[in-house]
């Protein structure tokens, strides 16, 4: 029972991550589909959190209360997602850009439409 | 013991239930609205996986910069998903 | 109606075999890691509270070097595409009636704290949770406010571009000092102080000072650029 609940953090990640590429797949509109990146985004962030995790562990600041021998929790993912949340962002705003780009050319904001790809 | 279960059950039903309504919504305000709502839960996610710089980042970079960022992009296209949908809103605020 | 039965059912065999092998890791154990020699090293060699700061500036400084630069081609690549020669007939504008008291009241008192609470954030990065990335968005957040309260705000791009170019030369000007002294790059070179004081961590204090100030300019440039953009005078989509 209580192992259920901690298998539940993968579960809410993987969860995450069907729901965006649900969105990006079978949705029409350009705005939807940039939506879905942003979820799938979430659900990767949580996923690498979430494996990092000790029980019983705390945060890895040294405060003066912190005695030798307490347990940390892993720093690596961390860092390694504060990277990808700041590019994550930069990403969806220079996709944001392009749709807007696409709607003042075409007059219509959904993928059925835009049809002309000359070579 | 059994607060922490009931937290982490409403902060669980909160994020997916967000996210599969801002896959679904046809009101695209609503759905944007949404996505905020999804990066407050993943903040709290977060907190509770014992790690503040993250929490912080998401927090101030999902909730307010990327909102912002989808609302001007509504303002520059269309705002529902569909031209039918918004025939039936304006027919449905006419017979109000 | 036959493409959305066949997406759920691939979506579905997805989730079940990333499920399958999620459950093989088990959550929350303990494993021996790098992590393990990070957190190890942090207080003692390099005197630094928090050591996801010393992971990102310190002992993995290279790549942070490479997510500055990205933020940067992100910011060109938005300016450049949202451009848009202003031709005669073209209102630049943002909104058409004035915000109401309350709101240009409560912004006036809010917006110094605000910024005072980004810099903060980031001047004290190596001690408590936060640090350059989180100020510089917090900073950032305060600048819309203005610019969404009141009307004649502007924001001078000329003064964004030169923060943002003379933090980046502090940045890998700081880098190239460590290889001049016959260190590597990114190498310490300044004396460490002791642990849980303010000028502790050599050189990664004024590192993140750096970055702070390059962030919030940037996304300050972003906002103003997708909030202002010329369009004519026939808008009924809202």
């Amino acid at each position: 029972m209580d192992q259920l609940l901690t298998i539940s953090f993968y579960g809410t990640a993987i969860a995450l991550i069907a729901v965006g590429l649900y969105a990006v797949l079978a949705k029409k509109n350009l705005l939807k589909i940039v939506i879905g990146l942003s979820i799938i985004d979430g659900g990767l962030h949580l996923l690498f959190v979430a494996i990092g995790y000790v029980k019983g562990g705390t945060a890895p600041i040294f405060s003066p209360e912190i005695t030798s021998n307490d347990v940390m929790v892993d720093p690596v993912p961390q860092a390694l997602v504060l990277t990808a949340i700041v590019i994550g962002f930069a990403v969806t705003a220079v996709a944001l850009s392009l749709v807007i780009r696409l709607y003042r050319h075409h007059n219509t904001a959904s993928i059925d439409q835009i049809k002309n790809l000359k070579w | 013991m059994i607060w922490q279960i009931i937290i982490l059950i409403v902060l669980i039903i909160l994020t997916v239930g967000a996210a599969i309504y801002a896959v679904v919504a046809k009101n695209l305000l609503y759905a944007v609205v949404s996505t905020g709502l999804i990066s407050l839960g993943l903040s709290m996610f977060f907190f509770i996986l014992q790690a503040p710089d993250v929490a912080l980042t998401e927090a101030a970079i999902g909730v307010a910069l990327t909102t912002i960022i989808f609302i001007i992009t509504i303002r520059n296209t269309t705002k529902y998903e569909d031209v039918s949908d918004k025939k039936k809103s304006i027919e449905r605020r006419k017979n109000d | 109606m036959i493409k959305k039965v066949l997406v759920i059912a691939l979506i579905a065999v997805i989730g079940f075999s990333l499920m399958n092998v999620m459950l093989q890791i088990p959550f929350g154990e303990k494993r021996e890691t790098v992590g393990d020699y990070y957190l190890q090293k942090s207080p003692q060699e390099l005197k630094v509270a928090n050591s996801v700061t010393a992971i990102v500036v310190s002992f993995r400084g290279f790549d942070t070097l490479g997510e500055v630069t990205v933020l940067f081609l992100a910011a060109m690549s938005l300016a450049s595409i949202m451009y848009r020669r202003k031709r005669k007939g073209d209102i630049e504008i943002r909104a058409k009636k004035p915000s109401s008291r309350i709101l240009q009241v409560g912004a006036q008192i809010i917006f110094p704290m605000v910024v005072v609470l980004g810099a903060y954030v980031f001047i004290h990065g190596h001690l408590t949770p936060g640090g350059g990335f989180q100020g510089g968005a917090i900073i950032a957040t305060a600048s819309l406010l203005m610019l969404i309260t009141y009307r004649k705000f502007k924001v001078n791009h000329n003064t964004i571009t030169w923060i943002e170019s003379i933090a980046g030369i502090v940045f890998v000007g700081i880098g190239m000092t460590g290889l001049l002294k016959g260190l590597t790059f990114l190498q310490n070179f300044l004396e460490l102080g002791e642990l849980n004081s303010l000028l502790s961590g050599g050189i990664i204090g004024i590192i993140y000072v750096a970055v702070g100030f390059k962030v919030a300019a940037e996304l300050t440039g972003v906002i103003d650029t997708v909030l202002l953009n010329n369009r004519p005078d026939n808008n009924d989509n809202n």
